[in-house]
Formats: C-alpha cells, sequence, structure tokens
C-alpha cells in the first residue's frame, strides 16, 4: 500500500485511515458532518496527493491531447484547465481528467488514483505522436483548499493576486516561498485551489495552511470529499462513471465534450446516442420512505427493474435523503414514482433534479 | 480506547445483551458506534417479529455506510427502542444506554455461546 507524503500528518492527526485507489488515506478526522460544514461553510484542507499526473510534453501534443481527450484541447490557452474525459471507443469512459495548458507543446493531466496505472497504459497505447508521455504520479504531491474563505487564507502566503486566478485557470506562484502550481478547481463545488508541488513543498503548505487558517480551516478526508461532490452532482468515477457508461449517459456532455471539435477516441459512439437519444440516463432520486439511499441498490417501477443507484447519502447539507441513479427512460422524467429495493424491503422514491446543493464557484 | 460495560454478554461482531428479569435487552458496542461514526438512521424491526440468533435484525446507517445488527439471540421481540427512529444519533452519545430492542428468549441456552467482557475485549484490541 502506498503512503502520500502527508501521511505522518495525518496519523498524527488521528484520522482514520482507509485503502483507496491503492494509498492510505484519511477518511475521518473529526466527523464527516464536521468536516463537509467546514468546506461549505469556512474551508478544508484535503491531502488529494494520490491523484495521477502526466506530463505530455513535444511538438504534437495538444494533437494527443485532442486524440484521447473528449474537451477541446487546442482550443485552450495558456494556463487554462479543462474537464473531460478519456473514452474507449465503445464510448464507455476509461476515466475523467483534468488537462492543463501550459504552453503548445507542454500539457499536464490529472487523473484519479485508482485509474492511474490503467489509464497511463491506455494512453500510451495511443501515443503515436511527435510528444513524450510520463508518469510523473510518484513525484508530484497534491493538496486542496476548499471553501469561501479559501482564497482569504490562502492569499496570506502569497504575493501572488488570487483575485486574478479566475475559475478553471492555473499559474505557477510563490506559496510561502514555496514556487507551486496553483489552479483554482476543485471537487466540493466551493470556491477552491488546487496546489501541485513536489514532497516537502507540499509537507509545509500543509502546515502552514492549517496554521495560517487557524479556525477557520479544518482537514478534510475522503467522507466528506464525496458527499461534498455528490452534493452538486459532480461523478466518482465506479459510480457515475465507467467504461459502461458513456459521458452522455452520464448527462456529463455538456461540460466534458464537444462533438464539433475534432476527432478523438470513441467520437463516433457518442455522434450516433446523441442522434438516437440515450436509453438511460443519470438522474437524482428523492426517498420519500425511511431509510438511506445506496450505491448499487436497484430500482424498480411496477416490479420491473428501470435502474440503479450511483450514489446515495443523507445530505449532510440539506439533510435529505437523495441519491443519484442510472434510470431507463421514461422513467427518468422528473416527478416519476419509482421504488427502491433496500434490504428486501420496496420503499418509494420520487425523481427529481440531481443538483442537491447550489454550487458557489467564484465564475467571474 | 473504546468502553466496555461488565455484566453485559457480547457478540464478535459487536453487539451486546444484557438479560435482567428473564428478557434480553440488545444494543450494539460502543466499538461498533465508533467505528461507524455518525449514525444518521437505525432499520428497527417490530413487535412480535420473531429472531434468529446470528440473523439479522436490522440496520445502522452511518453518514458514509450501512451496516446490519445481528441478533445475538433468538427469540420475540417484547418492545422496540423506538426513541432511536426520530433520534438514531442517541446510540453514538452512549450505545450501552440506548437498547435497541427488548427480546423473549426461546433459548436461553444460547447465552451461553456469548462473549465474556474479558474475551470481547480481546477482540477490540
Amino acid at each position: 500500500m502506498k503512503k502520500t507524503v502527508l501521511y505522518d500528518a495525518h496519523v498524527a492527526l488521528d484520522a482514520q485511515m482507509v485503502d483507496f485507489g491503492g494509498f492510505l488515506m484519511p477518511l475521518i478526522y473529526t466527523s464527516i458532518t464536521e468536516e463537509h460544514n467546514y468546506v461549505r461553510e469556512k474551508a478544508g484542507i484535503f491531502d488529494v496527493s494520490h491523484m495521477g499526473e502526466f506530463y505530455v510534453k513535444g511538438k504534437e501534443a495538444g494533437k494527443f491531447i485532442d486524440y484521447i481527450f473528449t474537451n477541446d484541447a487546442s482550443s485552450m490557452v495558456d494556463g487554462q484547465v479543462l474537464y473531460g474525459m478519456m473514452l474507449y471507443p465503445t464510448g464507455g469512459v476509461v476515466d475523467d481528467l483534468l488537462v492543463y495548458k501550459v504552453h503548445n507543446e507542454f500539457y499536464i493531466m490529472v487523473v484519479n488514483a485508482s485509474n492511474a496505472d490503467k489509464d497511463f497504459a491506455w494512453a500510451t497505447k495511443q501515443q503515436n505522436f511527435d510528444c513524450m508521455l510520463t508518469n510523473e504520479s510518484d513525484n508530484i504531491s497534491e493538496v486542496a483548499l476548499q471553501g469561501p474563505l479559501a482564497e482569504e487564507i490562502l492569499q496570506k502566503l502569497t504575493d501572488y493576486d488570487l483575485k486574478t486566478l479566475t475559475f478553471f485557470t492555473f499559474s505557477m506562484m510563490l506559496i510561502n516561498g514555496h514556487n507551486v502550481l496553483v489552479s483554482r478547481t476543485g471537487y466540493t463545488g466551493e470556491d477552491g485551489f488546487e496546489i501541485y508541488g513536489y514532497e516537502t513543498e507540499i509537507q509545509e503548505i500543509w502546515k502552514e495552511i492549517l496554521k495560517t487558517g487557524g479556525d477557520n480551516v479544518s482537514p478534510a478526508g475522503l467522507g466528506c470529499r464525496d458527499t461534498l461532490r455528490f452534493e452538486v452532482a459532480l461523478p466518482l468515477y465506479g459510480n457515475e462513471l465507467s467504461k459502461d457508461i458513456t459521458p452522455l449517459e452520464a448527462g456529463l456532455a455538456g461540460i466534458s465534450v464537444r462533438l464539433e471539435a475534432g476527432d478523438f477516441i470513441g467520437k463516433d459512439v457518442l455522434v450516433k446516442q446523441k442522434k438516437e437519444r440515450t436509453t438511460r440516463r443519470i438522474v437524482g432520486l428523492q426517498l420519500t420512505d425511511k431509510g438511506i439511499l445506496r450505491h448499487g441498490y436497484e430500482v424498480f417501477k411496477d416490479g420491473t427493474k428501470v435502474g440503479e443507484i450511483t450514489t446515495g447519502y443523507r445530505s449532510p447539507s440539506t439533510g435529505e435523503t437523495v441519491a443519484m441513479a442510472m434510470i431507463d427512460r421514461p422513467y427518468d422524467k422528473k416527478g416519476t414514482e419509482l421504488e427502491v429495493q433496500i434490504r428486501n424491503k420496496m420503499k418509494k422514491a420520487v425523481v427529481r433534479n440531481k443538483k442537491f446543493y447550489t454550487k458557489s464557484y467564484k465564475e467571474n | 480506547m473504546s468502553k466496555i460495560v461488565d455484566g453485559l454478554l457480547y457478540t464478535n461482531t459487536h453487539e451486546w445483551v444484557k438479560v435482567e428479569e428473564g428478557f434480553a435487552f440488545i444494543g450494539i458496542t460502543d466499538y461498533a458506534q465508533d467505528s461507524l461514526g455518525e449514525i444518521v438512521f437505525i432499520e428497527l424491526p417490530e413487535e412480535d417479529d420473531d429472531l434468529v440468533a446470528r440473523e439479522e435484525l436490522g440496520a445502522i446507517e452511518s453518514v458514509k455506510a450501512a451496516s446490519d445488527i445481528l441478533s445475538p439471540v433468538s427469540g420475540t421481540i417484547i418492545e422496540v427502542n423506538s426513541a432511536l427512529e426520530d433520534a438514531p444519533e442517541l446510540i453514538n452519545t452512549d450505545a450501552f444506554a440506548n437498547w435497541i430492542v427488548k427480546v423473549e428468549l426461546s433459548d436461553k441456552s444460547e447465552l451461553e455461546t456469548l462473549l465474556s467482557p474479558d474475551q470481547y475485549k480481546e477482540i477490540c484490541e
């Protein structure tokens, strides 16, 4: 099992550690709800050093990214970040990822920890371009500072005017004397930053942010990372995304796919699917009976299976018992009454909007 | 270090049993509530339901996951602690003070198969 460079810091904070994507990661420091609320109301700092980072360097770096990435990488400006996916020829998802454009001949791909090895092997197989693809995951560590007070806290540690760093852009900057990459991105539905650097840099920045933030920042574990992303309907690979689910079925085409741009692997399947319409899609569900909806529970309409729960919680922000679920059409329409099987009992649920909580990004 | 109460019987799946005036009160241990984290819902059985030892009695849902409660004994449910319906977090507050069901035992010899506080302590270490 791998450990991140912040492992000792987590143990010192008495975190409950779990295996996630081959890494020993902090699940909870105090409680999921407490950490969740910190991120919604003040700020939370996450160790996300387990994420994978690949460098793509060379003349055809942009061409290569365009070929394996659903979004329009070549239209990016330097310092921009794009969300998108790598697809199999079937249209199913290899992984969802962020692409950072440093300049025309240098891009950085940031992928899920649990998929990093698979992604690297897949990307390497497609690499017939005049560029170099390298796996930098073991060299790069990362923390995410998220929440309405994130900017205020981070600004105390840098002379860089963070107001000028807009949503989905990045820059190199000195944080507490360390030259690191900072992007205005995240996975919580709140304003915030993701900071990439080398081992000791990230160890010191973690410490400094906790010290500078004081009562306004809490270490935040993977437990609340999942409830936070869930409430704003951000997908988790393995739940809302998989090799058997296309971006259109996941309802993410709008933010992750540019069909009008050049060709990429899997594009023809998406074009066809868009024309013919998907047979199913991810929607929100609200449980009207008592209970909690969980990943994998089956969903029924009049005794016939029509879908499955992909992620479910009692929303820490709203207290509602809600879920995202992959539902066959036409049962995906808002207000449709369905049943979910929970431990051999059928419980009533109704289709609703999957934005359980309103995002508050600074989108300028 | 989680709390273990003397005078109770335990299971290796972290339930406790308190025998009083011929009835068995069943709950989950402090160790169980601590590893579950914040409890947000308990699926309770109903009065008069029959229980079979080692089979599901109900389920506890924490923020992060669902977990079965196994009945340590066989018998019939006399009373359900309905306060837990609206306030499942009482289990987090004090797992030993908040029993889940009161049971009329159908086979008292089953009690002999349960763990003593010392035996249970070893499991938690």
